[in-house]
This record gives structure tokens, sequence and C-alpha cells, in this order.
């Protein structure tokens, strides 16, 4: 027994040092554990045109209509996927058809049970009219052996159909509000009185200025939502927004990449940061080329300009440091990206070699040709800066390049649309799944006159295969192999020399817990988002 | 009998002009390139063939231009001015709702810019080459001269860094939900600064004006006549001089009703103001073309109004207009 006792003193000190650290974790516990209540203002520069997420894609709508409905399956920030509506699902081993078992507990805001029929007829709306039609495009049928099971039938295996199942993407409608025979694209119920199967339920949509949603008691994740409200405010301003951060009004700020503003509010002690949310959405910044139109046909050509710009400068003086270098279609963030890419390093020599050597010669003025620039307007950083630098870059290598603006979206768009264009700068998102959102770019099948198709009419026979064989690849790493082969061939043929990620930050007061920091950020539930 | 015919060819005036703006606007919006179906694909990050062609035989745009103008006036004529494309909500209503906020904002501001800028008129006019004077001219002239956006923005930047004292956007704090006199208190709150910067163009004016037709009237002879009857000064400025003085002031008023409509377009612009001008101006940018015309058509009316009000007021002013 003496043998312990010159250990007692030094037990009680590690007891009572244990005793402590409890105190210090039950302390950090209670700081961190949500606590309900409390008003959201989250701050948009867009305003959406309705609610209903099943017939109208983009963020604007996203964002509300992520509150308002539920969908089968919800991702962590890992892009693995998650119970939400549907408690358990099984995707069968052919791939041709998924299987959810729904949650019992689910009802509508007007108080209707959730169930199959539901279901079904949400997928079936939006695989007719959804604007993203590659999405769904295998889905046969839904069947429903019973209220809480529904089997999504598929022509082919179809991988990118658990990614499809998104809160975005796969708003679940009440059919008995919706399936009354009007038109679902105009419907009244996507405006007004929506009733929803999300944790948020509509109290006002007033077009160009707010939406106010409140908690939904009866939602089917127990205690879920913690916030009392969401109050989505609307103002075509981005600075006014940032204004509105710094002042308090706001306290949530998605979607926002003007450096000037990310650096302010960076360094407010009221405020915090996060890049994290953004890697379902998949923005990024580009310069497309029309390769219908001499010289951009010529490959060598397309190369020579894309090795005279220097992205390290776009991102580091134009976008301070807030962007980073995209060097292929596909995000880094994404689990189909490869680094295996054909790149292109800055290198004046070299690209004025590959102009000479495409018989592209400078004349007595030391002119080899000349070539128009569009851009988005809007997010200038982003886009028209870029497009005044890729302009002086291109004078070094004795290209002039004359910079069109355009007065607003619709300008840009009727050009584009038009293919009537050289070069433009565009901002086109991933949206998670290359069938979803990257495909459209590069088939030569969706050359069409419409903008975010492949407008830059590349034909690659070879391209067109590998993406076909990659959406029906149920193996995961054959998949992946697929779209690495295809991201070499296209950074080799080099349709579009991509830029930068565009860098949307989500900026939060500190006052705020669990931000949405998952694959689809702010367009995805905050049922878990609290005040501390 | 005569009064009821001029009254009649008057208001016939009147609509023949409203239906000629409605042409013309209808016309004009055209002329932008693009059209809303691409700006719904914008908000959309996408859009397909079928859907795209499906909008726009909708929106009857797949309709050559006249056939699409016909279809339109016809429906005005009914009293239709049909659904917003962006929204697919009826634009009556998306007009109804920003009325009052735009209306709001133009009656007060021109009730600063004429209350203020007489006022600052006769001050000026009593002593015209005194130091008050330049100063009052000095005022007006940079009031006049600047654009009411660069003012409106210069005021922004004043108020939302330097001195944060008022609010620069919206009409309303966004968490406030009050009732009664709490949420009329904050929506004037809100308008200080908006209704500030749209008065100032016309306080300028108004002042200059009210200024020199008082400098004209003061030296008129029954002017003289009123002192030499040895009314007080106070009497001669205001019962005598400020009334005829007013006559002018009140014509320009009245004629320059729609360019306080139009200057509200930036202002609301500029300061998030929830009223008609950024509708306009939003769905200008939107191709949203039912609503920029209905917006268009209905400030014609305003306006067409406004002008018949003034020469009501007129009278009322000037018995001797009362024939």
């Amino acid at each position: 027994m003496t043998g312990f006792a010159p250990f007692l003193p030094r037990l009680r000190h590690a007891l009572m040092a244990c005793a402590l650290s409890a105190v210090a974790v039950c302390q950090a516990v209670a700081a961190d554990t949500p606590k309900p209540g409390g008003t959201l203002v989250i701050g948009t520069t867009q305003s959406p045109r309705h609610l209903n997420g099943a017939v109208q894609s983009g963020i604007a709508t996203a964002v509300p209509s992520t509150q308002l409905f539920a969908s089968p399956l919800r991702f962590d920030d890992k892009w693995n996927p998650q119970p939400y509506l549907a408690e358990s699902w099984k995707l069968a081993e052919d791939g041709k058809s998924l299987t959810l078992n729904l949650r019992h507990n689910a009802v509508f805001h007007d108080g209707k049970p959730i169930t199959s029929e539901d279901v079904a007829f949400s997928i079936m709306t939006i695989k007719a009219k959804h604007p993203f039609q590659s999405m769904l495009a295998p889905v046969e049928k839904v069947d429903t052996p019973d209220a809480y099971t529904a089997v999504i039938r598929m022509s082919q295996p179809h991988p990118a159909i658990l990614l499809a199942m998104s809160p975005a993407l796969c708003p679940i409608l009440p059919k008995h509000i919706y399936g009354d025979g009007r038109e679902i694209t105009t419907h009244p119920a996507n405006s007004a009185g929506v009733v929803g199967s999300g944790p948020f339920r509509f109290a006002e949509f007033v077009p160009g200025q707010r939406i106010v949603l409140t908690r939904f008691d009866k939602f089917f994740l127990p205690g879920k939502p913690y916030l009392d409200k969401i109050v989505i405010t609307v103002n075509p301003d981005a600075q006014s927004l940032a204004l509105g951060m710094e002042r308090g009004d706001i306290q949530l700020l998605p979607y926002e990449s003007v450096s000037t503003d990310l650096k302010r509010l960076q360094n407010n002690p009221n405020l915090t940061l996060t890049r994290k949310g953004y890697e379902g959405v998949g923005a990024l910044n580009w310069l497309a080329f029309n390769l219908d139109r001499k010289p951009l046909s010529d490959v060598r050509v397309r190369h020579a300009i894309a090795s005279a710009i220097d992205r390290n400068f776009i991102v580091k003086a134009l976008h301070s440091g807030f962007s980073q270098v995209a060097d292929g279609p596909i995000v880094s963030s994404s689990p189909f990206a490869t680094t295996d890419l054909h790149r292109y390093p800055y290198d004046l020599k070299q690209a004025e070699q590959w102009l000479d050597e495409a018989g592209y010669k400078r004349n007595a003025g030391g002119e080899r040709m000349t070539l128009t620039i569009d851009y988005l307007p809007g997010t200038d950083e982003q886009q028209k800066n870029v497009a005044e630098y890729i302009r002086t870059q291109m004078k070094k290598i004795g290209v002039t390049v004359q910079v069109r603006a355009s007065a607003d979206f619709a300008s840009w768009a009727k050009r584009i649309s038009a293919h009537d264009f050289d070069m433009t700068m565009d901002n086109v998102f991933n949206w998670g799944d290359p069938v979803i959102g990257v495909a459209r770019t590069y088939m030569s099948t969706n050359i069409k006159p419409v903008v975010w198709t492949n407008t830059q009419s590349y034909r690659n026979p070879k391209v067109d295969e590998l993406l076909n064989t990659a959406a029906g690849t149920l193996d995961a790493t054959k998949r992946r192999a697929y779209y690495a082969t295809f991201q070499k061939i296209v950074t080799d043929d080099l349709p579009i020399f991509y830029i930068n990620t565009t860098p949307y930050h989500t900026v939060a007061s500190k006052k705020l817990g669990n931000l949405p920091t998952t694959i689809w950020g702010p367009a995805s539930p905050l049922d878990e988002v609290y005040f501390k | 009998m005569d009064n009821l015919l001029a009254l009649l060819r008057k208001a016939c005036h009147a609509a023949l002009l409203t239906l000629a703006v409605v042409v013309l606007n209808f016309l004009l919006i055209r002329l932008a390139p693009g059209d809303p179906v691409e700006t719904i694909a914008g908000s959309m990050g996408g859009i397909t063939d079928e859907l795209r062609a499906q909008l726009r035989s909708q929106y009857g745009l797949d309709q050559p231009l006249p056939v699409q103008l016909a279809t339109y006036v016809k429906h005005v004529l009914h009293g239709d001015l049909g659904y917003s494309y962006f929204f697919n909500l009826p634009v009556s209503g998306l007009i109804a709702e920003r009325v009052p906020a735009t209306l709001l904002l133009v009656l007060a501001s021109v009730a600063v810019a004429f209350v203020l800028g007489t006022a600052l008129g006769v001050l000026a006019s009593r002593k015209p080459h005194g130091p008050l004077s330049q100063a009052i001219t000095v005022l007006s002239m940079t009031g006049h001269a600047a654009p009411v956006f660069w003012s409106g923005m210069m005021l922004v930047i004043l108020f939302a860094s330097v001195w944060p004292i008022l609010p620069v956007s919206d009409m309303h704090s966004m968490t406030s939900d009050g009732q009664g006199l709490a949420a009329v208190l904050d929506v004037a709150w809100h308008m200080v600064l908006p209704t500030f910067t749209l008065s100032l163009v016309y306080l300028a004016q108004y002042s200059r004006l009210s200024r020199a037709s008082m400098l004209e009237v003061l030296g008129s002879d029954y002017i003289r006549t009123a002192r030499a009857k040895g009314l007080s000064e106070h009497h001669v400025l205001y019962r005598h001089a400020l009334r005829n003085a007013l006559l002018p002031v009140v014509t320009v008023l009245g004629l320059q009703f729609g360019n306080v409509v139009a200057g509200a377009i930036l202002v609301e612009t500029v300061f998030n103001w929830p009223g008609l001008g950024r509708l306009a101006f939003d769905s200008i940018l939107r191709r949203d073309y039912p609503t920029v015309l209905g917006v268009l058509l209905f400030s014609a009316i305003v306006v067409v109004l406004m002008n018949q009000l003034t020469d009501a007021l007129y009278r009322l002013i000037d018995p001797r207009i009362r024939a």
C-alpha cells in the first residue's frame, strides 16, 4: 500500500485535471449545442422567378426551394449521400433501379402525409419540365409498391441518379396541389401559398424584394429546424449587401465573389468567411472559343492564346488571391477531377512560335490576326477585367483583340446563342455530376442556338463516346477513368481555356452556428443553422 | 356646353396620347437586343430546346411583330396588362404592389422641393445681390448640375461609411415586422436620403424660378401701391407678391412631374427603393416586356392626369384664368 503513497498527490492532480477538463468540455459542448429560435436574414442579388425548384433551376430559386421542399436524399461535405426524406435507399446491382424507403412521419405543410405517390409525381414532373434534361433522362417510370416505397426504374444504368436526388435538384412536391391538371411551370402555387415538404414553410414572396419563410413545426426531423424564420432579401447591388453584412442587418451572404467586398468583410471581427459549400455547383470561369470560325478552328492558335495568358496573374492580381487557377472542365473539388491534364504554362515565346507554325506571321504592322472577345456583364472582376487583361496579353503576341461589351445579360446571350462570337468569357456550373453540368458543353449532339450548350461547336466523336459510356458506367473506378480520359482530350483540343474557379464564398455572422458547408452549401436545407 | 365640349376634346387628346405612348413603347423596347426567353434561360443556368420553343410560343414571341402589337393593344384596351414573363404573375398586381412606394417618394420629393425651393427663392429675392442670395444660387446650381444617381451615390457613401446614421437602402428594416407607429417611423427614416436626393434637382430649379419671378413681381406697380398703402413688408411679400410669383413655379411643377417620375427610376435603383422605377429597371434588364410596358403606361397616365391637375390648380391660384 505504502508504495502508492508518493503517487497519491499526483493521482489527485490528475483526477482534478480530468475533472476540470470535463467541465471545460461540458462548457464547450454547452456553447456548441444548437439553440432554437431567431430570424436569419440572407442577402442575395438575384430575384427568383418563383419558388418551385422542380421546374426552375438556378441558385436564386434553389436557396428558398430547398427550405420549402425536402428531397429524397441530401449530401454531406464529402459527396456522401445521407438519408433525408428517404430513410434508406438501394441502387440495384444492375444500376437500373433505385429504391427509396420514405419516412413514415413526413407531412406536407398542409398536414397531408408525404407518400410514394408524391415522390413518383415529383420525379416524373422534374423529368418532363426541369431544364437539366440529362439528369433524369434514362428514368422510365416510378413504381409505388406501397405508400412509403418508391422504385425509380431506368432504361440503362445511371449512376448520376443518386446526386439527382439532392435537395436543389429533386424537391418533392404535393401531388394534391400541383397534380390538378394545370401547367406546372406557370402554376399559381409556385409563388403564392406554396405548400412544401421541407423544414420551413411559406409566409411571403414579394417578387424582386423578399421571401419570408417560417419554421415548420411538424418537420420530419425531430427538433429541427432551429431557426424560427428566414428572410431572404433581394438587392441587385452587391455592395449594398456587403454593407448590410457589416451593419449586421444581414447575417448570411452566400455566393459572394467580389474580392474587394470579400477583403473588407474578411477583416470585420464580427464576420467569418468560408469557401466550403460550392463543390456541388462547381462554378468555372473560362474563355470559350468559337471553333466554327477561322483562325480559332486551328488548335495551334488556341494553344498559343492559352500560353499567352498568365492565370496566376489573374488569380493573384485581379482576384486578390480569392480564386484558384482551373486547369480542366471538371472543378478540382469534384471526385471526378483528374490532375493528368494538358497544361499551358505562361510562355509568350512558345505562343509566338505556335502562331508562326500555324502560318499566322506578323505583318508589317506587327499584327497577326484580329479577334473579338465578349464577356458576361454583371460580374466585372470575373469577366470584364479578365477579358481586358486577355486583350493586352494578346497584343504582346501580335493578336489584336477587340473587347465587345454587352449592356446586360440578354444582349450577351443573344450573341452567344446565335454563335456570333470569336471568343467569350463565360461562367458555367458543373452541377455535381458531369452528366448534368459538364457533358452539355462538349457533346457534338448539343450544338444548339442556346446559351450554355456546346456553343463552341466542338466536335470530337471520341469525346462523345467517352461521355456517353461514362454516363452509363456503374463501376465508380471505371467511370472516373472514362472522365479522366475525357478531361485529358478536352484540355488538348482546347475548345475552352479554363481560367479559374469562381471564388464563391459564404459570408456569415459569427453568431451563426452550423454554417451550410455541405457540397451544395446554401442551396440545401438550413435546418441545422442556429444562432449561438 | 362649350365647357363640356372642351373637356371632351381634352379627354380625347389625352386618350390618343396614351395610345401613342403604348405603341411607341412597344416598338422601342423591342430594339433592345436579346429576348425574355434568354434571360429566363440565364436564371435557370441553362435551358432545353423544347422549353425554349414552348416559352416563345407561350409568350407569342414566335408571332410577327405587328400581330404581337395588335394583340397587346387589344388586351390593354380591355384593361388587361398581361402576365409578367419573368414572374408569371399579373402585371397589374406587380404594379399595384409598387405604386405606394413610388408615390410616397415622388410626392414627398415634390413637396420638399416646392416648399424649400420657393422659400429659398423668396429669401434670395429680398436682397438679390446679398451674400445669402449668392449662396443660394451656388447651392441651386450645384444641385441642378449634379445627376441624381451621382448625388445619390455620394450620399450613400457619406451615410454608409463616413457617418453611418441613416439607412442607405430599402424601405423597411429587414427584421422589422413592426406595426403602427414603429413601422411608419421606420419608413420615414428610410425615406430621408432618397427623398432628399430626388428633390435636390427640382429644389434648385424652383428656387431659381421663384427668385426670378419674385424679383419681377416685386418691381411691378401694384406692389408699389401696396407699399404706399402702408402694408407691412410681410404682408406685401407673402400676400401680394408670392401668390403671383408662384404661377410659373406651379406650371413648371406640373410639367416636370414626368421628369420626377423618371428621376425616381434612378433614385430607386441607387437606394433599392421598392418602387415602380426599380421594377421598370429590373424588367428592362430581364426583357420582361409586359411589365416594362405596364409600368410605362401607368406612368404615362399619371403624367397626363397631373398635367390636367396643373391646369385646374392654375385656375385656383389665378382667378383671371377662371373664364
